[in-house]
């Protein structure tokens, strides 16, 4: 059984029936550089009044209070890239699934990738994942757009409709697009409505057939290598077709130090491009595969040392603005297959914070930047109202124990499918409560 | 895989043989050991025939073979076992489950050895922890065909003497080649100075740290070789650009007498088989029966096969060494 649970379920959506005081917690607002002791009260689902101020003498009549003892009380998480597998594969998760696992993983927003079954390539598809949206309450579920008509990277879809119904921005997922006319065309296209178009960065034919990083180990495994240079081939095209466009481009779960540099380099010359890497980018690398564990398999793939370092050195230095999760679930048959035929990718939603967190424990890079990479920073890029703490924001909130140690542990995980390189991992740092417009979705154990 | 604290004074301390790469020198030179003891038993001992009766060896085959499942086979047969022998067509394993369910299926049959070739790297693994009894690798993709190195290297031994100290030249489509990486790890445990030859195409990244030496000049790889190991090349290959043609694939990595001058005068020449002449060889030359041990090798290999064959039933038998 689970040793957590998801609250609030069948509560009503709207109306805040009574003001919710959040008191004795660490704020940390990355926006506004807040890290200050104090509390957050909460009416209508927005935030009324924060602030060393806000303690239990003052609170308005009848009030609930909940003692933050000291925890963390940041904005809510914004994961810029999940599957949730619905519509098409509900097998492997669901929004309703995946919901509770972003709840218990302290992730608020999150935007879901167009590879669906039907893909999100036209309106109908963007308003399905709207209305699942809103009947699912415990976190507010985006969508991207499929960049072109059935991923095929071939005709544009009609960006602009998407838009406007809600897509956020729009990839072809998993696939890069290969042809440099059709994303010179998607790039110049999209400037006029100021849309964000996020890349899958790896140069196609060059990765074509390859299961892991090419090198030593996949040379002693016997498996086709990918070369860590198909990233950036494929950003370094693509910033030249930013570069003519002027258009927002977005480069999806940054692998390796030539990608890192490439990026650094646009940032400066003053380009609109942005960035995002997971969680196994900085905290494993190819070693992970071993005698063949498939879920060490990934794309882009674990990549050596000298890369997950510098992917940490990017994150702590902000050339690297978003941490997402890249939640890829997958059946066992999917992973439980010779190497070259497994799936590619991790859940992650549920480790997304105690493994990021890492970067923090070990000095790498400090609370209120790590924390920004999961809040105002995908806000900002995503073009969202929430992601900090601020009077009249959406009150999305999570409530982080730092400090307490614990092993990964993924039967418990809501996610229902368990395919995570991380089980057994110590770690440090859990969430405690998850709040969404102000209504508790999340208490961790004994916190009730 | 395998648990040496489990039983330390066995023979062979691994519950399964996947790859020489878990091997340590003493266990690969008592297999050998062993397998020369067989090599020099009559066809008929009555001792070997009845080690294994009462046994169950299933070959269980995901690509196609001739040689090295009658090898197999054969070896089993001489060792008294009952062979049962599955051919898996390749386009029903296209959806992985069905390795995993053959291997349960199979499992619940309780066969005391289970031979399986895969053209998936890492896929006899696999296998290998879904079942009770021991697996042997006949080879896994690119990865490792452990079976194939032992009888390289009984060869080797037998022709000259030892493995320590001597060149071996691996020549050819090392990338795509599993009898490459296995006899890289046996014949460098074993102390022989290994190369490779290929052109750069066919060789796998980093392989210099497999600890061989790399050669994309075929006549300075040769230089001074005492073994001249051949490996097939794929004719497919053609498509993938890995080589122009094979015109000149075998004017530069052919093997021929002129090149063959420049290797020790007493070199021999070693092919896992099946040989494209003209491609890799020189017809002639495959054929000579003063420098070619081909057929040697392949004679070697019923031996190897019985040996391990044996030493993985010994804990299942009770017997002792």
């Amino acid at each position: 059984m689970s040793t957590r649970q998801a609250i609030g379920s069948n509560r009503p959506p709207k109306r805040q029936t009574r003001p919710l005081a959040l008191v004795n917690a660490r704020l940390i607002d990355p926006a506004s550089n807040r890290d200050e002791t104090g509390g957050v009260l909460v009416e209508d689902g927005v935030i009324r009044d924060l602030g060393p101020q806000i303690t239990r003498t003052g609170l308005p009549e009848g009030a609930e209070v909940i003692d933050c003892n000291g925890d963390v009380l940041c904005p809510g998480l914004i994961d810029m890239r999940v599957q949730l597998r619905e519509p098409g594969e509900e097998h492997q998760e669901t929004i309703e699934t995946g919901s509770l696992a972003a709840a218990a993983g302290g992730v608020t927003s999150m935007v879901t990738l167009p590879n669906t079954d039907p893909i999100l390539d036209d309106v109908a598809g963007v308003e399905f994942i709207a209305r699942r949206a809103r009947e699912t309450k415990r976190a507010k579920i985006y969508c991207y757009g499929a960049l072109t008509r059935n991923l095929e990277g071939k005709d544009l879809v009609e960006m602009g409709m998407l838009a406007e119904s809600g897509a956020l921005g729009f990839t072809d997922a998993l696939n890069a697009v290969a042809d440099t006319q059709v994303m010179r065309r998607a790039l110049n296209y999209s400037k006029a409505f100021g849309l964000l178009i996020i890349q899958h960065p790896e140069e196609p034919r060059l990765a074509a057939g390859g299961a892991m990083n090419n090198g030593e180990l996949a040379t002693r495994l016997g498996l086709p290598g990918i070369p860590a240079c198909a990233e950036v081939m494929l950003i370094e095209r693509d910033l030249h077709l930013v570069r003519m466009s002027g258009a927002r481009y977005h480069v999806a779960h940054v692998s390796t130090a030539a990608a890192v540099e490439a990026i650094r380099n646009a940032k400066q010359e003053g380009l609109h491009v942005t960035c995002d890497t997971a969680p196994p980018y900085f905290s494993l690398n190819e070693a992970e595969i071993g005698d063949y564990r498939t879920f060490a398999k990934l794309s882009p793939p674990l990549r050596g040392e000298n890369d997950r370092r510098a992917i940490a050195a990017a994150v702590a230095e902000g050339i690297i603005d978003c941490i997402a999760s890249d939640h890829s679930p997958h059946d066992v048959e999917s992973k439980r297959v010779p190497f070259a035929q497994a799936a590619c990718g991790v859940i992650g939603l549920e480790t997304l914070l105690p493994v990021s967190l890492g970067l923090y424990h070990n000095r790498s890079v400090s609370l209120s930047n790590l924390l920004k990479c999961m809040t105002s920073r995908p806000a900002e890029i995503l073009g969202l109202p929430q992601g900090r703490l601020a009077k009249g924001a959406p009150a999305d909130m999570t409530l982080i124990d730092l400090e307490r140690q614990h092993k990964i542990d993924v039967a418990s995980f809501h996610s229902k499918s368990k395919n995570s390189p991380y089980d057994g991992r110590p770690v440090q740092g859990a969430v405690r409560r998850t709040f969404v417009d102000g209504r508790q979705v999340f208490a961790a154990e004994g916190t009730a | 895989m395998s648990d040496p604290a489990r039983k330390p004074a066995a023979f062979y301390p691994h519950r399964h043989l996947l790859g020489i790469e878990g091997l340590s020198a003493d266990e690969i030179t008592r297999l050998l050991d062993l397998s020369q003891s067989y090599a020099e038993r009559p066809k008929d001992d009555h001792r070997a025939r009845s080690l294994l009766s009462g046994r169950t060896v299933m070959n269980l085959f995901f690509e196609n073979s001739t040689r090295t499942l009658t090898s197999f086979e054969l070896a089993a047969k001489r060792l008294g076992a009952d062979v049962i022998n599955m051919a898996v067509s390749t386009s029903s394993i296209k959806k992985g489950e069905t390795l995993l369910d053959t291997a349960m299926t199979l499992n619940a049959m309780g066969p005391d050895v289970l031979i399986v070739r895969h053209p998936e790297s890492g896929a006899v693994s696999l296998l290998s922890q879904k079942v009770d009894g021991a697996v042997v690798n006949a080879g896994d993709g690119r990865h490792e065909h452990p079976t194939q190195a032992l009888l390289d290297a009984l060869t080797i031994r037998r022709r000259r003497g030892r493995i320590q100290g001597l060149i071996v030249a691996i020549c050819g489509d090392v990338l795509h080649s599993r009898v490459a990486r296995s006899n890289i790890h046996l014949l460098t445990k074993l102390g022989a100075k290994v190369r490779v030859i290929a052109p750069t195409t066919l060789l796998p990244s980093q392989i210099d740290k497999m600890g061989v030496e790399v050669f994309t000049d075929m006549r300075k790889g040769l230089k001074d070789a005492d073994v001249v190991m051949m490996l097939r090349l794929q004719l497919e290959r053609m498509q993938g650009a890995y080589v122009p043609s094979i015109r000149e694939y075998f004017h530069f990595y052919g093997l021929d007498y002129d090149k063959l001058e420049i290797a020790k005068p007493d070199a021999i020449i070693m092919h896992p088989g099946p040989m494209n002449r003209g491609v890799e060889i020189d017809s002639e030359l495959a054929d000579d029966i003063n420098r070619s041990v081909i057929r040697e090798q392949v004679e070697m290999g019923v031996a190897v096969r019985m040996a391990c064959l044996d030493a993985l039933t010994r804990d299942l038998t009770g017997a002792n060494t």
